[in-house]
């Protein structure tokens, strides 16, 4: 078989799917819509599994590196004989991970949303929208070249953007939807300038030949754009700059981030997919992809490199105090989220060379695991009890044992608990930055006693806490066998994933690297995970009164947090008082009184000139007629004795 | 026979057509208004008839004008007169003064 055909049918199959339940699913074969999207997912996890194996163990390693490989590539749009936009699939070690992780993550989600999303009104839109959605992920990760890669990126958009505003009766759901696609797409028109910039002065589009170009220190592609500046900085670093503006705006990264804690809107299994474990990684998979052309401009990564901390502490401050259980899960998403981008970004503090990108991706990899299990587990524990809200739980773990320990699990792996995936993952990316830059360790190992912290806030006050008796009365129980299975399975996924030997399969240049566990080192990051783990056990293991006394206690700093540190607030005196005073308001008093203004004065005169002469017109035939005998009395005149 | 000069017959054609356009502008019948059009355009008939006569008699485009101005009169009479009596079914009349319905 060739190598190429099937791994075009793993996007191609949802993209099927998308159009077999976009065009019939609702009228023909409502009911077994899901089934049918489950299905062709999974054919499309299984070929990409496939896919993975042949790359990792069969035929991606030459001599004894990983090579990217192009295994199909289709001319789109010519523009010249150097410049065109092409169509195609790259592998490489990092696509081929998220090939997988996408595909299974999509599969587990399609699974639980048979139980979750069971008789909605529009289940076979849900799926096509689902199917739309893994279809543009995989097409972004498999992309060949920038331009290929903008084209999907937009799509997820488009596609998150339908699944957040799913609820469209809803009002809150239809601004939250608003806003992610407002947010992401000027996010996106920093990334369409960036790569702009880059294909104008590398002159391709193409991923291998423009890090090619950019990577050697000899051709007239690097001298050119590096020579080139603009406000005192070179092109190069802008367009970097613009291009990462574009993935912090999908990933979320402070000041772009708000979009992402509104997207909860949206159906609970579409947050576990899209905005905990797939889109909101395209930043750092972006980032990745271009690693190589990173590397040369280091101050751009530096600045990534605070990006991701500042968003990783402030992000896990917020979700401290948040009470929306979904929200709480999003600001953990952005934390770890800047994780990966700061393991990115740290080595330009010390040696640049690629160890934070093996760590950051390992963490991409494992976070995809449990976070979406703990969506999954959040989504079976709202679809249990109809509420978002913390206070209204409490106790749940003996109605939901499956959910119970799932939800366990995957609090232990993201709080960084050995022998579970988050542990392995944290490990790496605190490892990388203790080695380059102590500041941001330190943050990160604050963060990750935070994280622990909210993490247990959040399971305590889910299964523990006050009893309450009002779920004796509940009619269902936690949830048919399509929402148990995927949670174990997720579950099992989290527990192991940490064991895979993850640098040796994915780095930067493809050389397998051996990872040392330092046992010593890891003391501190687990003794900060077990110190947040208690002192969440302290405040919210029994119903008491002293998180209340804490807040007070903290007065500004909890106050802060829990207004999000007025990042809302920013945004709306920016739109309302800004935009819309200085900006949108001018702009409609010219288009209300001159644009306008003219139009109806044209109309206006003509209307009042008629008014006048209408009477002419009288039906008069008679009177036609003598009109007509005046004018030809007139023009004779005329020409009888001025034109003689 | 050329007893009679150009002026004479200009001014009797030019008789008849202000006759005709008196009639056309003071009669409220309108089949008395058609029968003044006529006039109008048989007094133009005089008018080619006698310039061709008197200023080009060995050419006939005057008198090939008059044979077709005399077929679209019969024709439009027919179309006139076909006008006249639909009016006349829905008005029950053909006074000008009652069909002043298209105005403003």
């Amino acid at each position: 078989m060739n190598y190429s055909s099937y791994i075009a049918l793993i996007p191609l199959l949802p993209l099927a799917g998308f159009v077999v339940l976009g065009l019939f699913g609702r009228k023909y074969f409502k009911a077994y819509s899901g089934v049918f999207g489950c299905l062709v997912l999974l054919a499309a996890t299984i070929l990409s599994l496939y896919t993975a194996y042949n790359y990792f163990f069969v035929n991606g390693k030459v001599d004894g590196v990983y090579q990217p490989l192009t295994v199909l590539k289709y001319t789109w749009l010519q523009f010249s004989p150097g410049l065109s936009i092409d169509m195609g699939i790259l592998l490489d070690p990092a696509s081929v991970m998220m090939l997988v992780v996408v595909t299974f993550v999509s599969l587990m989600v399609h699974v639980f949303s048979l139980g979750y999303m069971k008789g909605e009104g529009r289940f076979s839109v849900y799926y096509a929208f689902l199917s739309l959605f893994t279809f543009s992920m995989l097409g972004l990760v498999l992309s060949t070249n920038i331009f290929q890669i903008y084209i999907f990126w937009e799509l997820v958009g488009v596609s998150s953007f339908l699944l957040i505003g799913f609820y469209y009766d809803k009002p809150s759901a239809v601004a939250t939807a608003k806003i992610a696609f407002i947010d992401t797409l000027i996010a996106d028109l920093g990334f369409l300038i960036g790569i702009l910039i880059l294909a104008f002065y590398s002159g391709t589009l193409d991923f291998e030949t423009l890090i090619q170009r950019l990577t050697d220190t000899q051709s007239p592609q690097l001298a050119q754009i590096t020579g080139a500046g603009f406000l005192g900085i070179s092109m190069l670093s802008w367009a970097l700059m613009l291009i990462f503006v574009g993935g912090a705006g999908k990933s979320a990264m402070f000041p772009l981030h708000i979009w992402l804690p509104d997207a909860m809107e949206g159906p609970t299994p579409v947050s576990a997919l899209i905005h905990a474990a797939t889109m909101v990684v395209a930043g750092v998979y972006l980032v990745a992809r271009l690693y190589a052309v990173y590397l040369i401009d280091l101050p751009v990564l530096q600045i990534i490199t605070w990006a991701g901390a500042l968003s990783a502490l402030l992000a896990a401050l917020i979700a401290c105090t948040q009470t929306d259980i979904k929200r709480v899960l999003a600001y953990s998403t952005i934390s770890q989220i800047g994780y990966m981008l700061f393991a990115l970004g740290v080595p330009a503090y010390g040696d640049a060379n690629g160890a934070g990108y093996s760590a950051s991706l390992f963490h991409l990899f494992t976070h995809a695991f449990f976070k979406s299990l703990l969506f999954l587990g959040a989504g079976s524990v709202i679809h249990f009890i109809h509420s978002n809200e913390m206070n209204n739980m409490g106790g749940l773990r003996k109605f939901m044992p499956v959910t119970h320990i799932t939800f366990l699990v995957a609090c232990l792996a993201i709080s960084g608990i050995p022998p579970l995936a988050g542990f392995f993952s944290k490990e790496e990316i605190l490892h990388t930055a203790w080695e380059n830059n102590r500041v941001i360790y330190y943050i990160a190992l604050i963060t990750s006693g935070i994280t622990a912290f909210y993490m247990f806030r959040l399971y305590f006050s889910i299964f523990y806490n006050k009893q309450r008796h009002i779920y004796a009365e509940a009619n269902h129980g936690e949830g048919s066998g399509n929402m148990k299975y995927p949670l174990m399975i997720l579950a099992v996924a989290a527990v192991t994933a940490g064991f895979i030997p993850f640098s040796q399969y994915v780095t930067a240049d493809g050389k397998s690297v051996e990872t040392v566990l330092h046992l010593s080192f890891s003391i501190a990051p687990v003794a900060m995970a077990i110190a947040g783990i208690a002192f969440a056990y302290m405040l919210y293991f029994r119903e008491n009164q002293r998180p209340q006394k804490l807040a007070n206690a903290l007065g500004g700093l909890y106050k802060a947090a829990y207004k999000k540190f007025y990042f809302d607030e920013i945004y709306l005196f920016i739109t309302k008082k800004i935009i819309f005073n200085l900006i949108a308001k001018p702009a409609a008093w010219i288009d209300k009184n001159i644009v306008d203004g003219f139009m109806n004065l044209l109309a206006v005169s003509t209307a009042r000139f008629s008014e006048r002469i209408k009477a002419l017109q009288s039906g008069s035939v008679q009177n036609y007629a003598l009109y007509f005998f005046g004018g030809i009395v007139a023009i004779a005149a005329v020409f009888i004795y001025w034109l003689k | 026979m050329n007893t009679v000069p150009l002026t004479h017959i200009l001014f009797v054609s030019t008789a008849l057509f202000f006759v005709g356009m008196y009639g056309l502008f003071t009669r409220r019948n309108l089949i008395t208004m058609l029968m003044s059009i006529e006039l109008m355009l048989n007094s133009v008939n005089i008018n080619f008839v006698a310039f061709n006569k008197y200023l080009y008699p060995d050419k006939l485009n005057g008198i090939f004008f008059t044979l077709f101005i005399i077929t679209i009169a019969a024709a439009e009479a027919a179309v006139a007169i076909a006008i006249i009596i639909n009016l006349y079914r829905n008005h029950r009349s053909i006074d000008v003064e009652d069909t002043k319905d298209l105005k403003f």
